[in-house]
């Protein structure tokens, strides 16, 4: 019964009041949603094409040094938890090796994210090293594959050029199980976003989740959960239309 | 100077072990030359070679091939690129060699890099239209713009022949281009090999395990094993007046339409790549061998001229009276109640009918062979059999009981009874348990005998199969194609079957393996065992069934005793099999002729 | 008509068994590296030079000073016993959250792969629900609940892990149903567990081991990360999670306070994917060659 009404609120932009502080909640959380989004939207706009690169390359360069060297950090990386490397960029980055930028992300209310960009720098490096890492050795595997296909050997042997090889004709092939994890890994840069926020103090819809999670604060709680729902609900929507539009049907011989 | 000069050429793989040695050829514009060998022989890789190109984990370790003049092995790698116009390769698979993702246009224009000048737009366009309808296939818009998985089998090799000949090369290396087409699409194809060559401009290798259909094709033939070329010749020298003991063997065991045959196996097995033996590849097989074939290999020995054997008895072995391949009587009609007797089999397949009241009967001791082509329903039917498939309905009876189609339906005493071998010998087993353990499994099933009692009945039956009875302990990954075929009629055998159902058995199989599987089950037929033989191999079909139906597009068109039907069929579509299937010609048989009249088969 | 004895050896070197997995580095490395942190968790509190929970000297005291040889944490405690003692919880809960996520999740691909039609459907269905939704807000919400209960923590991450263990299985076994030898099983009549247990568990087994070692990394990260926020085992407790978020201010100061609780997740996490990588590669390896 409380759901309905609230449900229908929510429909009319209307979250509640939150418990702590008697304030609607739209006003509270409205601000950190768009910084949790500028964040992730950043970091997803290195991430994607970094993760291209890095993984056409280790397929190419398969089992040479750069291969060997890719799959050990990638997995060095992967293997450490993102509060870990988070920790070890501050150290590096901003208290104890070099001083380059501050240890908290500080963004004042009501300024915009961008406006900051040094309090960006450390959040969008971890996200950008946690979920690349991901990314990348996904992508690497789908193009080893493709790269062993026979269609591949028969352009080798037409005497295409390698560049024509790897993008016309391997890519088509090789993007098509790599885009449901590119959403995957977007819903995660928009999950990891709680660990990385609370890390930095970034005031975005992760740190307000732990926040309001102590706090008990229910209605805000409640409508964030809902919010970060909705995103992932959208995101994998997308993973899964993408390949049915691609999805080449086998004829019969 | 030849067109195509080839010599030493030498072929390793990356951790030294060597692939092929020494291969010798040349061939003259306008020729064709069969390369032919059984799987292992390292007949692909030499295809390959002769467009300077190994596969991953292998190298060319020396030698030279000369095409029109141009070394290929010398030149660097962005010269090799540019080679469309010396030499142009046609693989084996079309469906998996072209690209799933881009059109047919885009395919046959980008071959177009390495021709001289480059054309482009209009003039490419116009030179694809050109060879698209070389080769029998529409040239319009629409159709260029399709994806390889919108044309059948037989386009889409024909797209890899057009696509190979863009910048018109004087040698074409075809790689088993006709393997898994119909045998109607084959005849095309070859018929479309051996026009572009006649015109003297272009030669082109053709690579083939298939013997019949490599002297339809060649005019030169090159026999190769173990990585050797055993002997090379012309294609009449050869097939008529084989020299080395391995061609001998292989054409013993090479069926014929024309008769059944007594096909001739081959003893042992062929040596795996970059396996050495040390002295003549074939001499642990040959039934010629003495002690210096074992020491070193043994060079070419010319015979006649042009004809060259690598064998140091080959005087002795060409002067020694030919053994000819003897004819088999074609068995007499089986009298008795039917074995299994089916009526009316309708099949569908997601709605739509594949069989349409298909009738057959079997006798024990009988073999009924299923002819048809790929699309004929020929596999749903041995399917629906075997009851692994839900859409059908008939009117069964086996051993005079009914029989219901799903497999679940039936009883115990049935399901033993009707015992299915299928096509792929590569995932008959299970590939994490051993021989014996998967072939105890129906003696525990059926006959609840465990232990050592069903140990020793394991070894008793992998020995009826002939393979020894210490193969219990192994792997499947440890077997070759044949073996594991044999284990998987092993496995039917020991559930006491009365009739097995054979789909497709030796389709997978080299040509002396293949020999070896038919006399076994020559061997269960004359013991009493029934058996429904499906195949699109008019030549097996001879060898080995009593009667036949021939199947067309989920029709039976025509049935009755294999001689009668193979060599004067009533059908159109019949005739137009016989017609397109290769045969074996140039070989003397002797044995009792058959019993039904020879008739010349139409041509 | 015999053949002669000697069969064609189609996979060259094809050490069956458990040798081959033995050679490969990165497994061994893998296990070095989880022994080393296993070591550590279990025996580490019964070696603790000082008590873990009782301040020695002052506030992020450097290495050195009062007999603590890795510094003092945020209250003056040891660092080194704090990080010997700061294992146990992950040492049971992470094992025990991947164990139970791949056990839940071969139950469940199993069973959808083997029923197919309306159960797989569902099963899927439901996996990609729990799939959708991040781990770490779906548990934060559930201990703002509940509390941080250790048995709590454990079933959620479990729950998390289990259908991306389950989609794998489903992946593998998928294609085995129409295996010639699954369907030999099926005309002839095996029962369906006999079907399950003895023909096609045995291939899934391989891709299984891989899942496990990703997915007890998996658990360790999330573990952990819920011990940071605060959300995990809590402080006073010794963990290394905890850790790592008491110390933080102290970066500057004395980063071994955080660092030494950072090396031994790190240490427990690779471990456990290097496990899973080197089975990977072997099975890569061999599997190359059963087909043709």
């Amino acid at each position: 019964m409380q759901y309905g009404s609230w449900f229908g609120g929510l429909l009319g932009g209307d979250l509640g009041e939150s418990l702590i502080t008697g304030r609607p909640v739209a006003e509270a959380i409205g601000p950190r949603v768009l910084n949790s989004l500028s964040l992730a939207a950043i970091s997803l706009a290195i991430m994607l094409p970094l993760s291209l690169v890095l993984g056409v390359a280790a397929a190419y360069l398969r089992d040479r040094a750069f291969d060997r060297g890719f799959l050990g950090l990638s997995m060095a990386l992967n293997a450490t938890p993102e509060f870990v490397t988070g920790t070890l960029l501050i150290s590096l980055l901003a208290t104890n090796v070099l001083r380059l930028v501050p240890p908290v992300s500080v963004i004042p209310p009501g300024d915009l994210p961008w406006w900051h960009p040094e309090a960006l720098v450390l959040p969008v490096t971890t996200l950008v090293l946690g979920g690349s890492m991901y990314l990348s050795r996904l992508v690497r595997i789908s193009y080893i594959d493709v790269l062993s296909s026979e269609y591949i050997e028969m352009a080798r042997l037409k005497g295409l050029s390698t560049a024509r090889v790897l993008f016309r004709h391997a890519l088509p092939n090789a993007l098509g199980p790599a885009i449901p994890a590119a959403m995957l890994v977007a819903a995660f840069v928009v999950g990891g976003v709680v660990v990385v926020e609370t890390l930095y103090g970034y005031p975005g819809m992760g740190s307000a989740v732990v926040d309001a999670a102590r706090d008990r604060d229910v209605p805000k709680l409640q409508a964030l959960i809902m919010l970060i729902a909705a995103i992932y609900f959208v995101l994998n929507l997308v993973a899964d239309l993408i390949p049915g539009r691609q999805r080449v049907r086998r004829g019969r011989g | 100077m030849s067109l195509v000069e080839v010599e030493d050429l030498t072929v390793r793989l990356d951790d030294g072990g060597g692939i092929v040695e020494g291969i010798r050829l040349a061939i003259e514009p306008g020729r064709v030359m069969g390369l032919v060998g059984e799987s292992g022989s390292g007949k692909s890789t030499v295809g390959l070679a002769l467009l300077g190109y190994t596969r991953r984990g292998a190298r060319i370790a020396g030698g030279r091939v000369c095409i029109g003049g141009t070394e290929l092995l010398g030149l660097p790698p962005s010269a090799l690129r540019a080679r469309g116009e010396v030499v142009a390769y046609v693989p084996q698979d079309p469906s998996t060699a072209l690209n799933p993702r881009l059109s047919i246009r885009t395919q046959l224009l980008e071959a177009l890099v390495s021709a001289r000048g480059r054309p482009r737009g209009e003039e490419a366009l116009s030179r694809a239209r050109e060879l698209l309808a070389d080769v029998g296939l529409p040239t319009d818009g629409p159709f260029l713009r399709r994806r390889p998985h919108e044309l059948s089998g037989g386009q889409q090799q024909r797209v890899a022949i057009a696509m190979a000949l863009m910048c018109r090369p004087r040698l074409i290396v075809l790689d088993e281009p006709t393997t898994g087409l119909d045998v109607s699409t084959q005849a095309k194809v070859l018929a479309l090999v051996r026009r572009h060559c006649s015109g003297g401009e272009t030669s082109a290798v053709y690579v083939s395990h298939d013997l019949a259909v490599v002297a339809e094709v060649a005019d030169e033939l090159t026999v190769m094993y173990g990585g050797r070329v055993l002997e090379q010749g012309t294609a009449t020298a050869v097939l008529r007046t084989p020299a080395h003991p391995y061609t001998r063997a292989l054409l013993d065991a090479v069926p014929s339409v024309r008769h059944r045959l007594r096909l001739r196996a081959i003893d042992g097995a062929a040596p795996p790549p970059g396996a050495a033996p040390g002295g003549c590849v074939f001499a642990p097989r040959c039934p010629h061998t003495i002690a210096a074939c074992l020491a070193a290999e043994p060079e070419q020995s010319e015979l006649a001229p042009g004809h060259l054997a690598r064998c140091l008895r080959v005087r002795e072995v060409s002067a020694a009276p030919r053994v000819h391949v003897a004819r088999v009587p074609d068995p007499p009609q089986a009298e008795g109640e039917p074995l299994l007797s089916v009526r009316e089999l309708d099949a569908f397949y997601g709605g739509r009918q594949v069989l349409f009241g298909v009738s057959m009967q079997l006798r024990a001791g009988e073999c009924v062979a299923v002819v048809g082509e790929s699309g004929s329903g020929k596999t749903t039917m041995s399917k629906c059999l075997a009851g692994l498939h839900e859409e059908c309905s008939a009117e069964v009876l086996l051993d005079g009981r009914p029989l219901p189609l799903p497999a679940s339906r039936r009883d115990r005493q049935q399901r033993r009874t009707l015992q299915y071998v299928f096509q792929n010998p590569y995932a008959s087993l299970n590939p994490r348990r051993t021989v014996g353990d998967s072939l105890a499994v129906p003696l525990a099933h059926f006959f609840d005998m465990r232990g050592a009692s069903a140990r020793a009945r394991v070894a008793e039956v992998l020995e009826r199969v002939g393979l020894p009875g210490g193969l219990a302990h192994r792997y499947p990954a440890e077997l070759s194609g044949g073996q594991r075929q044999r284990v998987a009629i092993a496995r039917g055998l020991l559930c006491s079957p009365g009739v097995l159902v054979c789909d497709e058995v030796t389709s997978a199989l080299d040509v002396s393996v293949q020999a070896a599987v038919i006399e076994l089950l020559r061997g269960l037929l004359r013991e009493g065992l029934g058996m429904v033989f499906v195949t699109h191999d008019l030549a097996v079909v001879r060898s080995i069934a009593d009667r036949a139906i021939v199947l067309k597009q989920g029709r039976v068109v025509e049935e009755g005793r294999v001689a009668s039907v193979l060599q004067a069929p009533s059908h159109p579509y019949t005739r137009a099999l016989l017609a397109d299937t290769a045969e074996l010609q140039g070989r003397e048989t002797r044995g009792a002729t058959s019993g039904v009249p020879a008739v010349q088969p139409v041509s | 008509m015999s053949t002669t004895a000697v069969p064609t050896v189609m996979a060259p070197g094809a050490v069956r068994g458990m040798r081959r997995y033995l050679r490969s580095p990165q497994l061994r490395l893998g296990c070095a590296l989880l022994v080393v942190a296993v070591a550590v968790a279990v025996l580490g509190p019964f070696l603790t030079p000082f008590d873990p929970s009782v301040s020695i000297g002052p506030a992020y005291a450097p290495p050195g000073s009062d007999g603590m040889a890795l510094g003092g944490d945020q209250i003056g405690r040891d660092v080194l016993s704090r990080v010997l003692a700061g294992g146990v919880h992950l040492l049971w809960m992470a094992p025990l959250a991947a164990l139970s996520s791949v056990a839940a999740g071969a139950a469940l691909g199993l069973t959808a792969a083997f029923h197919g039609g309306i159960a797989d459907v569902l099963l899927m269905r439901l996996m990609d629900v729990v799939l959708a939704f991040p781990t770490i807000v779906f548990a934060l919400l559930f201990v703002s609940i509940i509390g941080p209960q250790p048995w709590l923590l454990v079933l959620l991450v479990a729950v998390a892990l289990t259908p991306g263990v389950a989609r794998v299985v489903r992946g593998t076994a998928l294609p085995l149903m129409s295996r010639e030898y699954v369907q030999w099983g099926r005309a002839v009549g095996l029962s369906s567990s006999r079907l399950l247990w003895r023909e096609i568990l045995p291939n899934v087994t391989s891709p299984l081991a891989v899942e496990l070692g990703v997915r007890l990394m998996i658990a360790i990260n999330i573990l952990a990360s819920l011990s940071f926020l605060g959300y995990g085992i809590q402080p006073p407790a010794p963990d290394w999670g905890v850790m790592v978020s008491e110390n933080r201010n102290g970066l500057s100061s004395q980063p071994l306070s955080v660092f030494a609780p950072i090396v031994l997740i790190v240490l427990f996490a690779a471990g456990g994917n290097l496990i899973a990588e080197g089975i990977a590669r072997v099975m890569a390896r061999s599997e190359g060659k059963d087909e043709r």
